[in-house]
Parts: structure tokens; sequence; C-alpha cells
């Protein structure tokens, strides 16, 4: 750093230069990654403009006609509009409210089991499910949840009741949906609870053992505190991340027998855009998605450094 | 040990109570985990007259091999496989080499612009073009239904990026790298010989994020991909599983209609059986640094 004292008087591009060329080959290790970015990751973003455009390839986004926001008034006027925002809104709540507190309530319990051996191999098996692909979870799902020869509706008709049609009603999409996520995701969530639980004293535990405290009382009072700012970034994170909920799956799970529920904004997107060839609709609509889910992002981290002091940025 | 007698002699009342509970969730939770998995290999293997019948729930029934034999004289599979197998060797060689040169000259505290090629970076995290601006990028590359619209697109995962950064920030010294420049050794040679042999770690970790997403990965090639040849395994699954596509070599010597949908379902728990072979192969291998990675992500998260 003290080479640089010499130069700090120096015009910005007789630094710049100065810099780089020192430097160049750290440059050179980040060039391609760089490029990447612009190419794939930021050229798509000026394509946004088309959105506001009635784009057409001849003319290119440069050259097709202005509309201003005339997509979005069509989107937002479009007679399934409330349904399929409705769609994602409660898919992302109800998938954040199942697959946040349950791999917590799984890492504390983990935590406490006496028996070493066991307790290894119940957290090597619970993220052997996150290795699925989706397209074969969906396959799973169709062959155990079938009415007639699926096997969740043996041990259901075993017990006495009717065979449930998991995959065609449109009430029993989002819970399809959710909890085959919950037997997916949480082996892999817990992992950072897990990692965190260990990093937690033991003078602590071992002065509330000789006061007299129980288990679960050590858990509840020592454990859950000493997860609380591992378990708020998640929850950041996660909300964050509400408006991109899992599309693929949604798509895959899609039949036209639950389409009133399993209609969600990307999904919509997806159809529009590559099957319908209605190119600035859909980005249009895609466009509304990923602003919301800007604004979602920016609103949770403000509210969360105000009140618990924990932010992402 | 003391602590151990110690814990023995406190256990109250609750306490034993406590740990039953525990233990009986945590069984459950195993049978969760492991069920379906188990039956989908013991299905695949029995007369597919009693797995439609829900008579095979814990043990096979009438083991027959006809469903493997069906899946592996079907070509799309073997086909699927190989375009799978291409994809995964290419793409993750592309990605580890991106993400680690990367990552490592982010961790460099005396790159000049630091803090603004990283806000270039993390912005994308938050915001992206969306579905249908990238499906145009892709399209005016002349990458539309080629091989590399697998590999390109997906070339860096900024999130792995990130992860490989806080890798090398928080394990290379830079002590290190000042008594290596004064002995003369560049950024390069630096890189190449001394970063990369201690960082064995956070290789195997990028080689197993990129492969399993490479492995999984279905809506790229269902967007990018037209002509069937070029088909990932993930595509012919979809079709068979999902789409219920009946597989070719089935329709010849099978006689009645009744005959054949038994097949296609017996078929189906074998095809997802051969596609998940590789990963539950590699499992007990790679577990290990599932979890490392996982942890070094958090450690900035």
């Amino acid at each position: 750093m003290t080479a640089y004292a010499g130069t700090a008087k120096k015009s910005f591009w007789f630094r710049f230069k100065l810099n780089f060329f020192k430097h160049w080959e750290l440059y050179l290790l980040l060039a391609p990654t760089l490029l990447y970015i612009f190419i794939f990751l930021y050229m798509p973003m000026g394509g946004v403009l088309m959105a506001f455009e009635d784009y057409s390839a001849t003319k290119g986004i440069f050259g097709s006609p202005w509309v201003g926001l005339k997509h979005f008034q069509r989107f937002f006027n479009s007679y399934n509009f409330w349904q399929i925002f409705y769609n994602t809104i409660s898919l992302s709540v109800y998938n954040l409210v199942a697959n946040f507190p349950i791999p917590i309530i799984f890492a504390l319990l983990l935590n406490q089991m006496r028996m070493r051996r066991f307790k290894k191999v119940v957290q090597t098996v619970s993220y052997a499910p996150y290795f699925i692909s989706v397209v074969v979870l969906v396959g799973m799902l169709n062959l155990f949840l079938s009415p007639q020869t699926g096997v969740l509706n043996f041990f259901i008709t075993a017990l006495g009741g009717e065979p449930v049609y998991f995959m065609a009603e449109p009430e029993l999409f989002q819970s399809v949906y959710v909890w085959s996520g919950v037997w997916q995701n949480t082996g892999q969530a817990a992992i950072i609870y897990i990692a965190a639980l260990t990093s937690i004293s033991q003078d602590l535990h071992e002065a509330a053992m000789v006061d007299g405290a129980s288990k679960l009382k050590r858990t509840i009072h020592i454990d859950i505190p000493g997860i609380m700012p591992t378990a708020i970034t998640m929850l950041l994170l996660n909300l964050g991340r509400i408006m991109s909920i899992g599309f693929e799956k949604a798509l895959l799970m899609q039949t036209t027998l639950n389409i009133s529920a399993s209609e969600i904004i990307s999904t919509f997107v997806y159809k529009q855009g590559l099957l319908g060839a209605q190119f600035s609709y859909s980005t249009a609509v895609g466009l509304f998605n990923s602003v919301i889910g800007c604004v979602l992002v920016i609103i949770v981290n403000y509210t969360s450094r105000k009140l618990t002091d924990t932010s992402l940025w | 040990m003391v602590h151990i007698k110690r814990n023995h002699i406190r256990r109250s009342r609750s306490d034993i109570i406590f740990d039953a509970v525990v233990f009986v969730i945590m069984l459950f939770v195993l049978f969760i985990c492991l069920y379906p998995l188990y039956f989908m290999l013991i299905a695949s293997i029995s007369d597919p007259n009693y797995v439609l019948t829900g008579q095979v729930i814990l043990y096979p029934k009438g083991i027959t091999f006809l469903g493997y034999e069906k899946i592996l004289g079907e070509e799309d599979i073997w086909m699927g496989y190989r375009n799978t197998i291409i994809y995964t060797i290419l793409g993750t060689t592309l990605n580890v080499v991106l993400t680690l040169s990367a990552g490592y000259a982010l961790s460099r505290k005396d790159l000049p612009g630091r803090r603004g090629i990283l806000i270039f970076i993390v912005f994308t995290m938050f915001f992206n073009g969306g579905m249908i601006p990238t499906y145009m990028v892709v399209d005016q590359l002349h990458l539309i239904d080629t091989m590399w619209a697998m590999i390109l697109p997906t070339a860096v995962q900024v999130w792995n990026l990130m992860i490989a950064r806080s890798f090398f920030e928080s394990t290379i010294p830079t002590e290190l790298l000042d008594a290596a420049m004064i002995d003369g050794c560049r950024t390069l040679r630096f890189f190449t010989q001394i970063v990369l042999p201690v960082s064995k770690a956070i290789i195997a970790v990028m080689v197993l994020f990129y492969a399993i997403s490479h492995w999984n990965t279905f809506f790229n090639a269902l967007i990018y991909l037209e002509s069937e040849s070029k088909y990932p395994l993930q595509i012919i699954l979809r079709n068979i599983l999902i789409q219920n596509q009946p597989v070719a070599g089935m329709m010849d010597d099978m006689a009645s209609l009744i005959e054949r949908q038994k097949a296609a379902e017996l078929i189906k728990y074998g095809v997802i059986v051969v596609a998940s072979v590789p990963v539950l192969v590699l499992y007990p291998f790679v577990q290990k640094y599932f979890v490392t990675g996982i942890m070094v992500g958090s450690i900035k998260g």
C-alpha cells in the first residue's frame, strides 16, 4: 500500500493505469466472469425495455414502437390477474411458513439427541432428498399420490379413509407443493442451524444444568436465543426470495385439473412468452414480478435493520 | 468423561420424557426420508400386479427385472444419459475454473476497484431481466439448440462465486502472498501453485454444487433445446414420468392395453432408480463436502 503514497496526487487515470498494469493478472482471472455477468445477466436487464414496447424481432429493441404501460394495464385488467397474483403470493407465504420453522425445530431436537451415532445417521440421511431433481420429485409425487395405485392412498384406505386424488384437486395443490418441499429441503436447511448450535458455549448449558434446568428449558432459553441471529438472517433471505418461488416444480405439477391453483406468475410468463410468443406482454408480467420482489427485499431489510439490528447489507 | 457421567446422574424425569419424544420424532424423520427412496427400489423389481394393488409395502414381491430390461433397451434413456454426462463434465469444468479464479481475484484486498466490481456482481442477485429477455439474448448469440445453451448461460452462479470468495478470504493469509511476492512470484503462479493446492475443500464443494445442478437441469433444456438428440436425461425423464410418454420398446410385444399400462408403471419406478443411481452412489463420498459448502456460504451469507 505504501508504494502508492507518491501517486496520490497524480491524476485518476494515471493511478488507474498504474494499478491496472500492476494488477493485470488479477483482472485476467476476473475477466471471463465479468464478461459472462455482463452478457447473460446485464444484457437481459436492457431487454426489459421490451415490456414498454410492441416488440417485433425485425425492428429490434431500439426500433420497436414505444407503448408505455399498455402491457401492464392489459395484465392488471385481464380476467385471471387476481387469481394468478393470489396464487403466487399465497403459495410463497405458505411455503415460507412451513419451510422456515421446521428446519429450526429439527436442528434443535437433533442437537439434543443423546446417541451420537444415531444422530449422525439421521443428519446424513435427512439431506439426501435434497439431491433429487425436480423432475424425479414430481414423478415420485405422481406415483405415490395416484388415487388408484399410489402407496399413500393404500395407507389412507387401509385406515378406512376415501382415496384422495392429490394431484388433481386444486385445493390440495399448495399443500402437496409445500410439504414435498419440506421433505426435500429440511435436512439441507438445518445444516446451518446445527452449525450455529455447536458454536453455543457448553458452559452455558453446564451452568443451567447445575441450576437444575431441564433439557426442554435449556433448549428454549439457551439454544433458541443462540441461533436467533442466524434464523433472522435466513428469514430475511427467504422473505427476499418470496416472489421467485421455485417455478419448475409448479410447472411440472401443473395439470389441466389443478390449473386454477397452480398457475403462478412465472408459469404464466413462460406460457405467454415462450409458448405464445407474446414477448412484450410476458416481459411486462415478469418485470412486475421482479419489481415486487426487489421492493420486498428493500422493505424487509430496512424494517429488520430498524427493529433488530440485523440486515443483509 | 466427567461431563457425560454427570449428565447421566442428573437426568430428571422430564429429561427422560424429552429424550424419548426426541427419539421417536427422529425415528419418524428417518422413516419419512428413507421410505420413499426404498419403496422406489422395491417397486422397481416387483411384479406390477402386486405394486398396483398395494401389496408391496415392506419388501419386493414377485421379483422381476422386466422393467430394467425395457429401460436398458430404450435408446432415449442412453442418449439422455450420454448428453447429461457431456453437459455435466464440460459445464462443471467451465463453472469451476471461472468461479475459483474470479473468486480468488475478488478475495484480494489489493484489487483496485474491488468495491465497484462487487456491487456490479451482487446487484444481479437482487434484480434480473427475467425469462424472456434472457431467452432473447441466448437466441441472439445463436446458441438455441446447441450444446452451448446448456453450458454458457449458467457459466457462473453468483452465489457460488461469493462462497469461493469468502473461502479464500478466510483461508489464504495476506502474509503468504507478501512472502511469495518478495520471492518474485506473480499472481497467476501464486494462484495456481500455492492457493489451489491448499484449497482442495472448496474445489470439491464447487464441483459438487455445480455438477448436481447440471445433472438436475431441466428448464434450460426445455426452453433452449429443440432437437431430441440433444435432450438431457431430465427431459427424457419428464416425458416418461410426467407426460406418460410410452417407452418405445414396450409397444411391440405387449398384448393388451392393460399389460402395457402395468409395464409402464413398473418402468417409471425403474427409471427413477436408474436416474438417481449416480447421485446415490456418490452420496457417501460427497456429503461431507456438501456440509462444508453450506457452512462456508453461511459465514458471510
